[in-house]
């Protein structure tokens, strides 16, 4: 079972693992983007990520269906956490699980890839001294020839 | 006819608003609308000269044709993970 999810609750990686594995898979592969305290040296207090949620629930869904075609099962999970969030707090959490490691490595690593590149979904920062800001993040590209008339 | 725009992130603070609706001239494209965007009072011209921009959810070149009733929304550089 597929799942891909925009959430505001807390990301508990037990459950996602419980969501994953079958007797026939060999690897299990659990990733977790963790709020860490700093970024370009400057010391992070918390975030906040903010998401067009209806578009981002449908592109995360189009990454999780993309990866689990490299995978070969259907044992794929990912959630983004969306709100006000703190320092060690996951962000992101994607669980996988195939008869091999390759394919769960590979998997894994398209999707967090592809939330770097496509996900529509931005972070402010709040530091120590009590600044905000957006964090720069990536442009996003229309896919080649996709949507023009 | 009208479309719908959405602003998020910076944009949304730029132009202090998270939506709002506007005319363009019918068969306008996405272009054309962020034209009229931008040629608005307030925080408008100074949106981006390049925006990344989404149609009905999915993200649209320049050249995409918008209809009535279209949400049209303006993405920053996005940064989830």
């Amino acid at each position: 079972m597929i799942r891909a999810e925009v959430v505001e609750d807390p990301i508990d990686p037990s459950v996602l693992l419980g969501l994953v594995g079958e007797d026939e898979d060999g690897a299990v592969l659990l990733f977790l983007g963790v709020v860490r305290d700093h970024n370009d040296g400057r010391p992070v207090r918390g975030l906040r990520y903010e998401a067009y949620v209806e578009m981002a629930t449908e592109v995360l869904r189009a990454i999780a269906d993309e990866a689990a075609g490299r995978l070969g099962t259907d044992r794929l999970v990912v959630l983004h956490r969306v709100g006000v969030l703190e320092i060690g707090d996951v962000s992101v959490g994607i669980a996988v699980s195939s008869p091999h490691r390759a394919e769960a490595f590979e998997a894994s690593r398209h999707v967090i890839e592809e939330i770097k590149k496509r996900l529509p979904v931005w972070k402010e920062e709040e530091y120590a001294d009590g600044n905000r800001d957006w964090v720069a993040g990536i442009s996003p590209a229309p896919p080649p020839g996709g949507e023009s008339p | 006819m009208h479309v719908r725009a959405r602003f998020f992130a910076s944009y949304r603070e730029l132009v202090g608003a998270s939506e709002l609706e506007f005319e363009v001239p019918p068969g306008a494209t996405v272009a054309e609308a962020l034209s009229r965007l931008r040629a608005r009072d307030g925080g408008f011209g100074r949106l981006p000269t390049s925006v990344a921009v989404a149609v009905n959810r999915e993200y649209a070149t320049p050249d995409r044709g918008l209809e009535e009733g279209d949400e049209l929304a303006l993405l920053p550089p996005v940064a989830g993970g």
